[in-house]
């Protein structure tokens, strides 16, 4: 035994003769991780436990099977919705009405309370030790909560897609689908279209919630870190919403969760949509990777290390604001003639009206019991100005005036009609029927089964962004 | 590398910016051994028992746990246990889940891990299907020395385990850590109550501004040889102030923070040392003055750690 001493001398080391001789044998392995899988299971035990992460699961699994049933039903449905408009003639509308919300709303909201929490929760319950002691892993750690969070986030998504694919398939039924360019999409494409675009906003969805992973990380407990994702992609919308060059605009993850709809155009505007989803994967992959090296920096016995506003700005917003201006700078330079302006341009609408007019021509045909006509026959085309400017009229507006032209087999006049185009900047546009009323005048039609909605009176469609897009 | 020494660290700093948090500790924990950390707010109890734990990494200096180099990586080494700043348990877990989980988490069965006996150990078997959401400071940290007990440590690192204890509770605790020590565990924790720190450790370090002011068994920390307050309760106040008064070595201190007065008695303070005292007790007995009680208003370990700690700060 070590005499005891005073004043930072050598501290005693009383061992008594009996104590029991345990310690490790020189040469054990010091530290044995828990695997990840087991710390991921700890993780969802711990998010499946919280009554609001339960309650969000069943709210996604039951409410929108309820909401497009209910509005299936109604006399009046959601037509500035995209798909909302044909809701009474389709199950399939619902999953995308819903989409379309979701990707404005839903999904922003459900990756903050998820992935804007999973870190911040360790704070606010001052876990932090806790949990490190256990798991001897940062790594493991944060590839643990970022797998939970993960898992929870897909299977709220799937329960958005799946619940208002059921509701809308029991119902209104398993009928055709009329897409974006007025052509018809058979049950059986629908569905393969619905899933397609349900999984392609999951790639907007996970950058939404590696932001959420890093305001967790960088701002800790602070409420800021919860808001986070909802914040980045309410920001997103409103720029989605300005009139932004195309670069920026398919720089921003957000887009991909408009981009979906290039695929109910035939061919499916791919360009938009894989740019918007690797602008996304790649934001996803940015924002997960700074939220792992400032976790693995962070010092969890330091008291006066805390998440600060500095940090926040110079760790998570910087390098993510960063890498908006590199994708800007790359698109720019891989497209240049395409993205320096709105990419709405007179002929992109002209031909996008002209298409959707031809296919939803051919309905109408149906519809009325008139002789088939192909759209190759129907020859449609379109001329459009914007307010007063008639050549190389661009941009979005609801100021676009278009006269749609057809031929008929046999028939030496050419048909005309006039719409009224509403185009918004990203590419959208519900083109609105203004005469001949036998034509597109009115919003029923009367056919042999009785009075029903005329698809030329009002009808959605896109115009691509990019001039030389791949098609698919 | 020393297979009997649970613990030696020599010469650890570490530095949080400008903040000196450890100053170049030296610390032995043998097996089976209590070994208690004291020291004021801010001395770096809490720095050095996160280091043992792997949460933080030292600066300089080395460390050895369980045989094996520690301290230079952020992981807790195998066998080492405990928490720091209070135990982390989930809200929305029972008692039971909360261990359950940590069992799975490192790859046990929850029916054979002997979750309900460490319960019952800490005396949480009543409220074992209870939320952790309602558990008082004292249930919570019974139960998060029953979840480092199911990983079966042989280095138990404890901060303030005695926090929010009711006198039950205490026992429980207590009798936990002493089972554990006679079983071969080594046990460090910190402290500010020198009574735990009395009734638990056979050894204790006193940490003050990030040194080592003392290291030893608590008994020679008790033995040493400075000025002490007593309180006696006479049958006469007015005669032993009297004869304190004209004793060597005995100074009348004021009734200070009511050590004056117990149960509506007036009593007399005294400074002294123990000779000193001794002969006061002697004279009054003579005297015909009935003693009634007689004590150190501030316990010696008490004592001893205050001397030593304002010590420190009045050299910074």
């Amino acid at each position: 035994m070590t005499a005891p001493t005073t004043a930072s001398g050598p501290a005693s080391t009383a061992t008594p003769p009996s104590a029991p001789e345990h310690a490790a044998a020189p040469g054990d392995r010091v530290t044995r991780p828990v695997p990840v899988a087991r710390a991921y299971r700890f993780e969802l035990v711990k998010l499946v436990s919280q009554w609001r992460i339960r309650l969000l699961v069943l709210a996604c699994w039951i409410a929108p099977a309820g909401f497009v049933a209910a509005v299936s039903r109604q006399s009046t449905l959601p037509v500035d919705t995209l798909f909302g408009r044909w809701m009474h003639a389709t199950g399939w509308a619902g999953p995308l009405v819903v989409l379309g919300f979701a990707g404005t709303w839903a999904l922003p909201l459900l990756t903050s309370v998820v992935a804007g929490d999973v870190f911040a929760c360790e704070d606010r319950l001052g876990t932090w030790r806790h949990l490190l002691v256990a798991v001897r892993s940062p790594r493991r750690i944060f590839a643990a909560k970022a797998l939970a969070g993960l898992t929870v986030i897909l299977l709220l998504v799937a329960g958005l897609a799946c619940s208002s694919a059921a509701g809308g398939l029991v119902s209104v039924g398993d009928q055709s689908l009329v897409g974006l360019d007025g052509h018809l999409l058979a049950p059986g494409e629908a569905a393969v279209h619905v899933l397609l675009a349900w999984v392609c906003v999951l790639a907007p969805t996970l950058a939404l919630a590696a932001v959420g992973l890093l305001g967790s990380v960088v701002l800790w407990r602070s409420p800021m870190g919860l808001l986070l994702p909802a914040l980045v992609a309410l920001a997103m919308q409103l720029a989605q919403m300005l009139p932004l060059p195309v670069a920026v605009r398919l720089a921003l993850p957000g887009y991909a969760f408009i981009a979906w709809n290039g695929l109910f155009t035939r061919p499916a505007q791919l360009g938009p949509l894989l740019i918007g989803v690797a602008v996304s994967l790649v934001w996803a992959v940015a924002a997960t990777a700074l939220a792992l090296l400032l976790f693995l920096r962070r010092d969890f016995t330091n008291p006066a290390d805390d998440g600060s506003g500095r940090r926040a700005v110079t760790a998570g917003l910087l390098p993510l604001a960063g890498l908006v201006a590199v994708t800007v700078a790359v698109l720019a330079a891989a497209t240049p003639a395409t993205v320096t302006g709105s990419g709405i341009r007179q002929a992109g609408v002209e031909r996008s009206l002209a298409t959707a007019f031809a296919h939803l021509y051919r309905m109408q045909t149906r519809q009325l019991n008139r002789p088939a006509v192909t759209e190759a026959q129907l020859r449609a085309t379109a001329a459009c100005t914007k307010g007063d400017v008639g050549d190389g009229a661009q941009g979005a507006g609801n100021d676009w005036h278009c006269v749609v032209t057809w031929h008929l087999p046999g028939v030496e006049a050419t048909g005309t009609a006039v719409y009224q185009l509403d185009v918004t900047s990203d590419g959208r546009f519900v083109a609105d029927g203004d005469g001949p009323k036998e034509v597109n005048g009115y919003f029923l039609v009367r056919t042999p089964d009785g009075d029903a909605p005329n698809p030329l009176w009002q009808f959605d469609g896109n115009v691509e962004l990019l001039d030389h897009p791949m098609k698919g | 590398m020393d297979a009997l020494i649970a613990v030696r660290a020599r010469g650890v700093t570490k530095c949080f910016g400008d903040v000196v948090a450890l100053d170049g500790i030296d610390l032995d924990v043998a097996p089976g051994r209590i070994h208690g950390l004291a020291g004021p707010n801010g001395a770096g109890k809490t720095t050095l028992l996160g280091i043992l734990l792997g949460l933080a990494v030292a600066d300089g200096g080395s460390i050895e746990v369980l045989g094996a180099p520690a301290g230079r990586a952020l992981a807790a080494p195998d066998g080492v246990a405990g928490f720091v700043d209070g135990p982390g348990l989930y809200p929305s877990l029972t008692a039971r889940q909360n261990l359950a989980a940590l069992a799975a988490l490192r790859g046990g069965d929850a029916r054979t891990a002997g979750i309900d006996d460490v319960l019952g150990q800490v005396g949480l078997a009543d409220v074992a299907d209870d939320r952790a959401r309602g558990f008082s400071l004292g249930m919570r940290q019974r139960l998060g020395l029953a979840a480092a007990l199911l990983t079966k440590p042989r280095l138990l690192v404890l901060d303030e385990p005695a926090n929010g204890l009711d006198p039950a509770g205490t026992r429980h605790v207590h009798g936990v850590l002493t089972r554990l020590a006679a079983d071969g565990t080594a046990i460090v924790l910190s402290s500010h109550r020198m009574d735990d720190l009395d009734a638990l450790c056979s050894e204790v370090t006193i940490l003050a501004t990030g040194r080592v002011v003392f290291s030893g068994p608590l008994e020679k920390l008790a033995a040493e040889n400075r000025e002490l307050d007593y309180r006696l309760l006479t049958s006469d106040p007015l005669a032993a102030r009297r004869l304190a008064g004209d004793t060597d070595g005995v100074r009348v201190a004021g009734a200070a923070n009511g050590a004056g007065t117990r149960h509506g008695e007036e009593a007399l303070v005294v400074r002294a040392l123990v000779p000193a005292l001794d002969e006061l007790v002697v004279r009054l007995v003579r005297a015909g003055i009935a003693l009634r009680e007689l004590a150190p208003v501030v316990s010696p370990l008490e004592a001893a750690f205050l001397a030593l700690t304002e010590q420190q700060e009045d050299l910074r």
